[in-house]
């Protein structure tokens, strides 16, 4: 009996780089890197195939803690570099950093382009919800009337959602997930990872130094299950801490309603079941506000279509197929293309 | 001339034996000739110029052309703002410019009479339409009166005929609508033109058999309208004193040769490097006047491998090249003064990375939009210096449109084995101006890129080959090698974040090290004519070749102690750029922008500088370019 030396698997640690974190003490971002590192682990992912690109900002430093392929780039550019990288290598695992700034304001057109060009690529937006590097000013996902150095009577900005950007962009995949829910940010990654094209996921991600707790109306334990929906494919959209409410389709409206199971003669049957290739319910649970209605978490969206490396690898094999099928020899270089159409002898 | 038919491509064989005139005795013979086309947006005035280009190539002519079109898409019919011009210079003699002035000029209607008229040479051959000559287009042209019945035209000679009437008749056969047949009616004056410069007409014939071969009526109708503007020509032989003109085959180097633009030359060249270095081409793009062609070019390449993509906007073209060096491909961008600003922030970075990437500027008139469709050569600037942060790299410029090829190549193998970004100057008139090229064979360019050999246990990302200072293109796929690269300072050996103030000094001083360094691989520059000593250098640089190459010659002709050195490489310069300029009294610096080269000469050191500045959205006229030599000669001479 023989074995084949397969290399041994690698584990989460396997893929820490030496350099030293240096985000803030408390910072969410660590606790993302913890779940990547253990889902590449988990997917099996090749370091050598690997590459994380980023633009600027603190969560943009993340490629120099993964002993990957790695770019730091510039603000706001990261998924357009990444775009380049993967039209020249589509065999590559492609994984882009961002933030709300990075990605939202600065590089908000090459969010957008990357989204409805499915490129191949896992995006993960870290949304804190303010600027962190430059310490402090109100960001594009800031709530209306955020006090900041910037904005000192408060920001008159309307904030824009993340997730609701993605979808109006036209994404194939879009999840909201939560820093410190472990178990379900692993999930998304490989959800993510698994889906071919761009696939989009906003991460709640809590800064302690300038934006402390913001999100903690929904994701604070006391308060989470009463304020929080993690949705599932092919589940019933319920939540709360006993697991009776639950979101019902309110016609006369066309939105969601969330009830409560046996109230109002509420029946459990009534509740709606996510289906994550229901682009229209994707749009409901994104824009459900989380005052009046809980905040939706989870894959909210996975429609597969082929990946923008993937078409255009088919149309060169078609326009090569199709050039075969022509009576004269096939160009083979450049050197054919010279000498083609109109030419003379001296 | 043999045609020969292979499948759906003609080829057209020529050896350059003068063809046998009609008439050889009464044609008045002419070294070279420059007609101006001019009409209306929608008369086809383009395709026009370019058959009679065509025309003039199979039949051994040297020549040189340029498109003047507006900016507008489609202008309102009969406007002057609406007019397009192609200008062709052609002739027994090696071409070099456009031609200073016209000698006969085509006016398809009185909009293109008004707004070309003051370029032709007084004395010139005016040919109109007087068919479009109505109350209403003489109105819109801006005429008081006609232009026909004062004395607009006495200075010189006059075909007018009513064109558009003559070929309304000559297609009537064929059945097409009076508007069909009316759109022949550019080919009935390229008919007439043949037939005064002796031109002939097969060339024309396959051209459209080919182009309408679905639509045959179309294609008989404009060979129709071609051969009545060649009959009425030779009625007027009959009738008038007009006999036509004979042009020679100039003295053209053995080989074959084809029509290319800037545009093409310069894609092809990019497409060539990628072969040459073993790299799939990725070229990222916005589309921006007048560089788009090159786009439009590569994108036809797609079954050799070529990767075009157009980007959401010039910023994505420069990041999305960028990301594809990252990963190993030739990543190459191309944009216009505009949208190059866009990209200097991604320069930059692939600066910092030491990542190749190459960067085609084909310039236009600024500053903003400026005038796009007018050439300019005024972004040296921003090419040499137009970043943030210390940033030298590597700036070269195209000549001529065949030029481009080689400049492509270089560039790219410069951008490979030196890790670095790279600038290609290239201007609209470049990109969009003709000339017959002796087809380059790709397998006579040394290859380039293949001399890496990376040991894993002494890898390390900024560790340099010790004679280029080049770092090694390690990319994402080699195992054992991952790396992060980033716009952050990096240590100088490890690539990893650095703060300390020696080591940014040390990276600082080596980036510019190695730059300055690819001045090893640049030839000597040496006069292209004239001596090595003499009273004046004319130091130029891009799409002034021409006229000055044709000023010099003139010049010198006249026992002029004139020579002429042509800069590819701005920056760096040639190593013994300072020591041959040593040898001249006075250096002049003709340029298309208020003299960046001078002020760059200038911070060399040098004195004896004099500059020649034109910014009209026009190339240089070679009188110009004669009259500023004799200006300093008067003076140096008293």
């Amino acid at each position: 009996m023989t074995d084949t030396l397969a290399a041994p698997a690698l584990t989460a640690n396997d893929f820490a780089s030496e350099n030293e974190v240096r985000w803030c003490p408390g910072c969410g971002d660590y606790a993302i890197l913890k779940a990547v590192k253990k889902t590449l682990a988990e997917i099996g992912a090749a370091r050598e195939n690997t590459v994380f690109v980023s633009g600027i900002g603190c969560s943009s430093r993340f490629p120099h803690y993964v002993n990957t392929y790695g770019f730091h780039s510039i603000h706001g550019r990261a998924p357009a570099i990444a775009t380049g990288a993967m039209l020249a290598n589509p065999d590559l695992d492609m994984w882009i950093i961002t933030g709300d700034g990075d990605g939202l304001s600065i590089g908000g057109n090459h969010l957008m382009h990357i989204l409805r060009r499915n490129v191949n690529c896992q995006i993960l937006l870290f949304n804190n919800e303010i600027y962190g590097l430059t310490k402090g000013q109100y960001s594009p996902t800031s709530h209306f009337a955020t006090r900041s150095p910037s904005s000192p009577s408060g920001s008159l900005d309307t904030p824009i959602d993340p997730a609701l950007f993605a979808l109006g962009c036209g994404a194939r995949f879009v999840a909201r997930a939560v820093d410190t829910q472990q178990k379900q940010l692993g999930e998304i990654l490989k959800a993510a990872y698994e889906h071919s094209g761009a696939s989009f996921i906003e991460i709640y991600q809590n800064c302690p130094v300038f934006n402390d707790g913001v999100f903690s109306p929904f994701t604070e334990k006391a308060s989470r299950d009463d304020f929080q929906i993690q949705v599932e494919h092919k589940k019933p959209l319920t939540y709360g801490s006993e697991n009776n409410k639950g979101l019902i389709s309110n016609q006369s409206q066309f939105d969601l309603k969330p009830v409560t199971i046996g109230q109002d003669g509420i029946k459990p049957e009534q509740i709606i079941t996510h289906d994550q290739t229901n682009r229209t319910l994707a749009f409901l649970l994104a824009q459900m506000s989380g005052r009046d209605t809980p905040t939706a978490t989870g894959v909210l969206y996975n429609a597969s279509e082929p990946s923008y490396e993937h078409v255009v690898t088919e149309q060169v094999s078609k326009i090569t197929a199709r050039a075969k099928q022509r009576p004269e020899p096939a160009r083979s270089g450049i050197n054919d293309v010279l000498r083609q159409g109109f030419n003379w002898e001296v | 001339m043999t045609i020969v038919k292979n499948d759906d491509k003609i080829i057209l064989i020529i050896k350059t034996k003068v063809p046998a005139l009609l008439d050889k005795t009464k044609r008045q013979p002419l070294e070279t000739v420059v007609v101006r086309i001019a009409g209306d947006s929608g008369d086809g005035i383009q395709v026009t110029g370019s058959q009679l280009s065509l025309a003039n190539a199979m039949q051994g002519s040297d020549l040189a052309t340029f498109p003047d079109y507006p900016s507008e898409v489609r202008a309102p019919v009969g406007t002057t703002y609406g007019v397009s011009a192609f200008q062709i210079h052609f002739g027994g003699r090696d071409i070099k410019t456009i031609g200073d002035e016209p000698d006969v000029l085509i006016a398809l209607n009185p909009a293109a009479l008004k707004t070309n008229l003051e370029r032709l040479r007084t004395g010139g051959l005016v040919i109109i339409d007087t068919g479009a000559f109505t109350s209403r287009n003489i109105e819109k042209a801006g005429y008081e009166i006609s232009p026909l019945e004062d004395k607009t035209l006495d200075a010189y000679k006059l075909i007018k005929t009513d064109i558009s009437k003559q070929t309304l008749a000559a297609v009537a056969d064929i059945g097409l609508s009076r508007k069909d047949s009316l759109r022949c009616k550019n080919f009935y004056a390229l008919g007439l033109v043949y037939w005064l410069f002796d031109r002939q007409r097969e060339s024309t014939y396959a051209w459209l058999q080919k182009k309408f071969a679905v639509h045959k009526n179309v294609a008989n109708a404009n060979i129709a309208a071609l051969d009545a503007g060649h009959a009425f020509g030779e009625t007027l032989e009959a009738s008038s004193d007009l006999a036509g003109y004979s042009i020679g085959p100039a003295q053209m180097e053995n080989g074959l040769y084809r029509l290319v633009t800037g545009a093409q030359t310069m894609a092809w060249g990019l497409a060539a490097a990628a072969e040459l270095c073993d790299r799939k081409l990725v070229f990222a793009s916005y589309p921006i006047t007048p560089a788009t062609p090159i786009l439009h070019e590569l994108a036809t390449l797609k079954d050799l491998g070529v990767v075009t993509f157009q980007a959401e906007d010039e910023i994505a073209a420069a990041c999305a090249a960028l990301g594809a060096s990252f990963a190993g491909a030739l990543g190459v961008t191309s944009s216009s003064g505009p949208g190059i600003a866009l990209k200097q922030e991604t320069i930059s970075l692939a600066v910092s990375v030491e990542l190749p990437m190459v960067i085609v500027n084909t310039q236009r008139a600024g500053p903003s939009t400026g005038m796009p469709t007018k050439t300019e050569q005024s972004d040296l600037y921003q090419a040499a210096f137009g970043r943030h942060g210390e940033s030298p790299l590597p700036v070269l410029a195209a000549r001529s449109p065949a030029d481009c090829f080689d400049v492509a190549i270089e560039a790219s193998r410069i951008a490979i084995e030196y890790m670095t970004p790279v600038i290609v100057l290239s201007d609209g008139f470049i990109g969009n101006a003709s000339e017959p090229w002796l087809i380059a064979d790709v397998n006579d360019y040394p290859r380039f890129g293949h001399e890496q050999i990376i040991i894993p246990e002494a890898f390390a990302p900024f560790k340099r080959h010790p004679k280029t200072l080049a770092r090694q293109w390690v990319t994402p796929g080699m195992e054992g090698l991952e790396h992060v690269l980033g716009g952050l300072e990096k240590d100088h050996v490890t690539g990893a974040i650095a703060y300390d103030p020696e080591n940014h000094q040390k990276m600082t001083d080596i980036r510019a090290q190695k730059i300055a360094g690819i001045s090893r691989t640049i030839p000597d520059l040496e006069p292209d004519q004239g001596d090595t000593t003499g009273d004046i250098a004319i130091v130029g640089w891009g799409s002034t070749y021409g006229p000055i190459s044709r000023a010099v010659t003139n010049l010198r002709n006249d026992g002029k102690a004139v020579s002429h050195v042509h800069l590819r490489h701005l920056f760096p310069f040639a190593d013994n750029q300072d020591e041959l300029l040593d040898n001249f009294r006075i250096i002049l610096v003709p340029e298309l922008n208020a003299g960046q080269l001078l002020m760059m000469i200038k911070a060399t050191g040098r004195q004896n500088l004099q500059g020649l500045s034109k910014v009209s959205g026009q190339p240089f006229m070679v009188r110009e370019i004669e009259a500023a030599v004799d200006k300093i000669l008067e003076k140096i001479n008293d």
